[in-house]
């Protein structure tokens, strides 16, 4: 309990100096911080909309957090998860597109979401060879697949898979309302889940059962990440690679494996986008939640709990962004991106803070 | 129009225009790096520059002052990325990311608080952005003129900054200490260099170039700030280093190739059948197959990415 406080401890103040310098950002622009935090506390805690767009909002957010959380748990900066997602998301709706006509939707479904972690998996174990095989630097490879991501499936959505004269740069539907039934390739809506618990969740909101996979995906990374064996190996290369290889743990190995499960964790928010909201790839759904979830990562210590607790205050952040941008005069929704930046940077000069109370203390 | 059209002399000259930014920042990051210190921040840097040169410039009406600016920009950010990572010692790539993200949204934010708008600055008219200068004795020779005259000035920077990089980094004590703070901290600590001075002074050059070379977008190239207008310049530029070897010459070289792919992919636009997105793949793809060790060894500065803790 004393250590959980502890860990709680710095996060903690890390959010609340960055909502202070985010307040006096405000006040530099020329609005009320005040305004703005109770703009950001009722528009994403206080009604059920609120909270269930936050949660929406969240759901890609606790995939990447996990994903950047697993590599780093193996010392690896898995930079690339919004490229990683971007290219799982098109593969996704990919198998809706190309499924034979006749076969059902249940079965569509599950391949796409195969699909999903499977090409996530894939589009970030690609940099984990080249730093495995070749010691190239991870950070940089997967800065170069984000590009190549974007640039391959940007191609593919644009000359093969747009309907035509559609101005916006999206594929076709893999699943549409046919007689008031949603018919195709999709996952339910949490209106749907909870309708037969008697529980009626608004049916206008798009939380869906990836969030639920979400909440599973957290419980499945701890107990790999600390009662398996292989989870065990794993963080042992991310304490000291050395020490782990001359306990005969193989570096190379784990070193492809935590980047292959990052990859499929993060592929897991192309379920959310095109299985659970938007039944199509549409080019430019990520709001950057790869580079999020390092912020997400990092707030939460690599921890599936802190993740997912991070996640649903940047999540929030999310919900409020809009309120924020039509609610004040001068500030927009651009506030909430450098409230995340300052958080990271806060995050991560955590070290000295850790040092000087060691040094006093 | 055919594949003639678009191979020409117009086109390597702009080559020359389009690099021009890479190699700024591509230089930046090889002072940075060299020192030790991994700078993904270059493309943030450049975002600053961009839109303060933009910003400055339509209050000043001057785009010298907006030029200078960007400059100063360019360094305060890289002082954050500095004391951040040499002061407190923090994850070099962490900070630099979360440089990256806070470009992305003070521009906008400050843009809006000072235009009203957050998609741009106000365009500027032409006389207020930066003049084309016409370099005496080459602009009467008939192929040089084109590639090397009626340039900006800051594409005559870039072009010097390549032998001046190379110089100072190979010929003069300053150099010499950079690199090895960068190899090996530990043994240029021992015999008097001051490791932490080198790496501020490698970090806040990568700050100056780069922001200067986001100013060429908005108030050379164009005439205004948009938002994310850097449009991963700045990783590119990264990617040209790495493809240079962390060496200005090869660096510059690998700018060079990158800015032709990108004027290839512009003059491509609805010509030929190939379509964009694969050409302006090429400098990742590339980058790609060097870290792989298909084309030699890319190997950065021994030291790069640890912070150096001296020893008591």
């Amino acid at each position: 309990m004393k250590k959980l406080l502890r860990e709680l401890t710095f996060p903690l103040l890390a959010v609340v100096a960055a909502f202070l310098v985010g307040g006096v950002i405000v006040w530099i622009v020329g609005d009320s911080p005040l305004l703005v935090y109770n703009l950001f506390f009722t528009s994403a805690f206080g009604s059920v909309d609120g909270i269930g767009y936050t949660l929406f909002y969240a759901t890609p957010l606790i995939f990447t957090g996990l994903a950047v959380a697993v590599a780093f748990k193996c010392g690896l900066f898995n930079i690339g998860a919004e490229g990683q997602l971007v290219a799982a998301a098109f593969a996704t709706a990919w198998v809706g597109l190309v499924a034979p006509e006749g076969w059902p939707a249940i079965l569509v479904a599950l391949l796409a979401m195969l699909a999903a972690v499977v090409v996530g998996g894939v589009w970030a174990g690609i940099p984990g060879v080249l730093k495995a095989r070749f010691g190239a630097h991870e950070v940089i490879t997967t800065i170069m697949m984000n590009f190549i991501a974007a640039g391959i499936v940007s191609y593919l959505t644009q000359y093969h898979y747009r309907k035509q004269g559609d101005p916006i740069l999206e594929t076709l539907p893999i699943a549409e309302m046919k007689d008031g039934v949603l018919t195709g390739p999709h996952i339910p809506r949490m209106h749907d889940l909870l309708a037969p618990l008697g529980i009626n969740f608004p049916e206008r909101l798009p939380l869906n059962l990836a969030f639920l996979f979400a909440l599973a995906a957290c419980a499945l990374v701890y107990v790999f990440l600390w009662k398996t064996k292989w989870g065990y190996e794993l963080r042992a290369v991310g304490l000291n690679p050395s020490a782990a290889e001359y306990g005969g743990i193989s570096i190379a190995r784990n070193t492809v494996m935590a980047m292959a499960l990052s990859g499929m964790l993060a592929g897991m928010v192309g379920i959310n986008d095109v299985l659970g909201y938007r039944y199509r790839y549409y080019d430019g759904f990520s709001a950057g939640y790869g580079f999020t979830g390092i912020a997400v990562a990092l707030l939460g210590r690599n921890h599936p709990v802190g993740v997912l607790l991070a996640a649903l205050l940047f999540g929030a952040l999310a919900r409020s962004q809009l309120f924020i941008d039509i609610f004040t005069n001068k500030v927009s929704k651009d506030w909430v991106v450098i409230l995340q930046a300052i958080i990271i940077l806060f995050v991560a000069c955590e070290a000295v803070f850790r040092m000087k109370s060691k040094r006093s203390g | 129009m055919d594949i003639t059209d678009i191979l020409n002399l117009s086109l390597l000259a702009s080559m020359v225009r389009l690099s021009t930014p890479l190699v700024l920042a591509a230089l930046g990051g090889m002072y940075s790096e060299r020192g030790g210190v991994i700078n993904i921040a270059l493309e943030g840097i450049m975002l600053a520059g961009a839109f303060t040169a933009a910003a400055v410039t339509a209050r000043t009406a001057n785009p010298w002052i907006g030029l200078v600016s960007a400059a100063i920009a360019g360094l305060l950010v890289a002082a954050i990325h500095a004391v951040a990572t040499i002061q407190f010692k923090a994850d070099q790539v962490v900070v630099g990311t979360a440089i990256n993200i806070l470009f992305l949204g003070v521009p906008a934010l400050a843009s809006g608080a000072m235009f009203g708008s957050t998609g741009s600055t106000p365009q500027l008219p032409r006389e207020q952005t930066l003049p084309d200068w016409n370099i005496p004795g080459i602009d009467s020779i008939p192929i040089l003129s084109q590639l090397f005259s009626g340039h900006k000035p800051i594409v005559y920077l870039a072009i010097l900054m390549v032998p001046a990089s190379w110089y100072v980094l190979y010929r003069t004590r300053f150099g010499l200490r950079l690199r090895a703070v960068g190899e090996n901290p530990e043994a240029a600590d021992t015999a008097g260099v001051s490791v932490a001075r080198m790496r501020y002074a490698g970090v806040l050059m990568s700050g100056v170039l780069a922001g200067i070379g986001g100013a060429y977008l908005s108030i050379g190239q164009n005439s205004l700030f948009t938002r994310n207008m850097t449009a991963g310049r700045g990783f590119i530029a990264l990617a040209a280093l790495i493809f240079g070897k962390w060496h200005p010459v090869g660096a510059s070289l690998a700018c060079l190739l990158f800015g032709l792919a990108e004027a290839i992919s512009i003059r491509m636009q609805g010509v030929v059948s190939i379509p964009v997105q694969f050409i302006q793949l090429i400098p990742y793809v590339l980058t790609m197959v060097v870290l792989a060790g298909f084309i030699g060894r890319a190997t950065p500065p021994k030291a790069i990415g640890v912070p150096y803790v001296k020893e008591k």
